[in-house]
């Protein structure tokens, strides 16, 4: 297992805690979405990092209110064709408006690496097939998008239309 | 025709290495086999029967001529001298090697093509009227914003995994001739009372083994907003479609499940958040997208139609052929004409490297240099002035595609079937091939008149037999095939699905079956009465009795 994070290899400061194991006082610590709600003065309250994992079935409307008290949300991808996960992350940044890191968690391929940072993932637990220093690279591989996302990259039509860019329509390029 | 700047071609360019790269990974064993397969999905690449199987897309069925030679040389080069052409416009090798492929998706780029989700669980290659651009009775090309949508949903990062495939079609005219109302997602191009430009929406129609005819969720959408609804949709879909049960995971279901008004209300109450977001295109990119399918100047040809009708006196298997396979064109002196791929006894959609090449110079000398594929497996040359059909057809002839069966009996559609698929439980083709054969009197075919006979091997309905007049499944029995037959199903405007009309029959009765069924119906038929007219007017009964001799 390896940490992405910000497109780099990372070192992971982050313990998952067990519903019901004592949560340290100190470093940064991922429980999950029943005991936050059953806890959340306590564990905010705490003088550490805290994070929630959000299980893929789970919609994120729950968390609208707690994204300004979270440090770091887990999204789980069970299987990686579950693409529920893609969602999550927008409607987190995007709706919500939750600025920490986003974690995709669990079954991710090198090649989804791409699409879920456009969906908001900045860190990615990442134990797929390649070694994580090669898997990096997927992120650089295509130059342009088609849509606006979470990543507010430009997109294609915004590119063409933008008035200080004088842009040849056909095959010259 | 839409031509790509250096933002598309770079977009394709990349994809290609970036699945070289892929299939370089699978070979030197770092990716398996599982975990290879969502990757080349996404490239259109199946594992079949007896080799991979690559579908190129071709979007909303527009082809050049220099892409359709392209095909050609890539048929001759890559695979065994032909390719398929299938129901959702796209064309399929069935010969090609796992190392090659690459190569190939770059001669594709070439020429601005591609295989980019072709297959998968994602939003798959837009369809539309063949006729786009062309028909009389269009409010608008739909091409315009099959495009769109073309590139809105290449390589989208929220939906490339959703619960299942995703199929779009556009029409722009009154007459559908997409199959909107069996698609995930159909869209008919409207204007309202104040000539504003929009679409009626419906979602969740299909066929598979749950066939539905889709509801309307919106009877008018602004044309502007057509991206934030469709996101709307399809965000909603992929966070509450099943994905438990891969048999219930397309959004049919969902629609199905939740009630078509509910589901509307949650689309709409989605749609609220983002609909004045940059989701939407920007103005000056829906025209730029427009400008590449405006009409071709058109000549001004003296008397193109009386030239027409002396050709027509004069050759009178010409003449037939225009009556049947040649179609109102909007503009004066020009035609539509329709290129049969279902000759008497062939395959359904094949065509060789040799009659693409043909097919190609056509388009190039009468066309505008340009094709379209159609979902019933035909080609088609959109802009032939009317004087000129007849050296069309002559040239046609020498091909073999010149056959005069639009719309009728032998105008089959059928799919691949245990020939090439892995999916199928009985075989098509050589099923197609024999009914082909046993009506190959085609003035027997004129008198039957439209009939639509579909074929799927499978319950996937890759064939769309639930929307044939007559459909046939093929099912497997202890080993053995046999054929279910439906009655009274249509894709088009009037769209319904068949109802089966009792037990199935083993392979070597099917021919027989359907030469019964449709002899009741000349017996029963009225005055000018369609096969599927007659169906819907007396039922079943006439047809079960001829059938099984019993009611």
């Amino acid at each position: 297992m390896a940490l992405i994070r910000d497109r780099e290899l990372s070192e992971d400061s982050w313990l998952y805690i067990e519903d019901g194991a004592p949560v340290p006082s100190d470093g940064g610590a991922i429980v999950s979405l029943e005991r936050w709600q059953a806890e959340r003065g306590e564990l905010s309250g705490r003088n550490a990092p805290i994070g929630v994992r959000l299980d893929s079935d789970t919609a994120p409307e729950g968390l609208a209110l707690d994204v300004d008290r979270l440090d770091l949300i887990a999204v789980p991808f069970d299987q990686f064709k579950d693409g529920r996960g893609y969602s999550t992350g927008r409607l987190l940044r995007e709706r919500f408006g939750f600025t920490g890191e986003l974690r995709a968690v669990g079954n991710i391929l090198r090649d989804q690496l791409a699409l879920l940072e456009r969906c908001g993932f900045d860190s990615f637990e990442y134990a797929g097939g390649t070694d994580a220093a090669e898997a990096v690279k997927a992120f650089d591989e295509i130059d342009f998008v088609y849509q606006t996302a979470t990543d507010r990259r430009q997109s294609a039509a915004a590119t063409r239309n933008h008035p200080s860019r004088a842009f040849s329509n056909g095959t010259s390029g | 025709m839409y031509i790509y700047d250096e933002i598309d071609q770079t977009m394709v360019d990349q994809r290609v290495s970036q699945f070289r790269d892929q299939v370089r990974r699978r070979v030197a064993g770092e990716l398996s086999e599982d975990e290879f397969k969502p990757l080349r999905l996404m490239n259109g690449v199946y594992l079949q029967l007896h080799a991979y199987m690559l579908r190129v897309a071709i979007p909303y069925g527009t082809l050049s001529a220099e892409q359709l030679r392209k095909l050609a040389w890539i048929a001759r080069k890559y695979d065994r001298g032909y390719g398929h052409f299938t129901t959702r416009q796209n064309l399929q090798y069935n010969w090609p090697k796992l190392e090659e492929l690459p190569d190939l998706l770059a001669e594709l780029a070439s020429v601005q093509m591609h295989a980019l989700q072709t297959s998968g669980n994602c939003i798959r290659n837009v369809t539309a009227d063949q006729y786009a651009g062309v028909a009389a009775d269009e409010v608008i090309d739909p091409r315009i914003h099959a495009e769109i949508i073309r590139q809105w949903s290449t390589l989208h990062p929220e939906f490339t995994f959703l619960p299942r495939k995703f199929k779009i079609a556009v029409t722009g005219a009154q007459t559908d001739r997409a199959a909107v109302k069996v698609h995930d997602i159909g869209l008919i191009a409207k204007r309202d009372a104040a000539g504003e430009l929009g679409f009626e929406v419906i979602v969740g129609g299909g066929l598979g083994r749950t066939p539905m005819i889709g509801p309307t969720i919106r009877d008018f959408l602004p044309e502007r907003h057509l991206l934030s609804y469709l996101e709307a949709i399809l965000r909603v879909y992929n966070q509450l479609g099943r994905r438990d049960n891969m048999y219930k995971a397309r959004v049919k279901i969902l629609v199905h499940e939740t009630g078509a008004e509910k589901f509307t209300e949650m689309v709409e109450r989605e749609w609220e958040q983002i609909r004045d977001t940059a989701v939407d295109l920007p103005a000056g990119e829906r025209e730029r997208i427009a400008a590449f399918f405006n009409s071709p100047l058109y000549d001004k040809v003296e008397d193109a139609a009386g030239t027409l009708v002396r050709h027509k006196a004069e050759d009178a298997n010409f003449a037939q052929w225009v009556d049947t396979n040649v179609a109102a064109h909007k503009a004066d002196g020009y035609a539509i004409a329709n290129i049969s791929l279902k000759p008497i006894g062939g395959v359904p959609g094949d065509a060789t490297a040799e009659q693409m090449d043909a097919v190609a110079a056509l388009a190039e000398r009468f066309s505008v240099s340009e094709i379209r594929v159609t979902h019933e497996q035909n080609l088609v040359l959109p802009h032939v002035r009317q004087d000129e059909l007849y050296a069309v057809w002559q040239t046609l002839k020498s091909y073999d595609l010149h056959t005069p069966n639009l719309g009728l009996l032998s105008d089959m559609i059928a799919c691949p079937g245990m020939d090439y698929c892995a999916l199928a439980n009985a075989r098509s083709i050589p099923l197609a091939q024999e009914i082909s054969e046993r009506f190959a009197d085609l003035d027997r075919q004129y008198d039957i008149g439209e009939l639509k006979l579909k074929i799927s091997g499978c319950i996937n309905a890759c064939g769309h037999h639930h929307v044939g007049h007559i459909g046939i499944l093929g099912v497997d029995r202890k080993g053995e095939e046999y054929y279910q037959i439906t009655l009274g199903g249509s894709g088009a405007e009037d769209a319904s699905v068949g109802d089966i009309v009792g037990p199935a029959f083993p392979y070597d009765k099917v021919v027989n079956a359907i030469e019964t069924l449709v002899d009741a119906y000349l017996d029963v038929r009225a005055d000018g009465e369609r096969f599927l007219d007659t169906y819907r007017r007396l039922g079943a009964d006439p047809f079960k009795e001829a059938l099984y001799g019993v009611n």
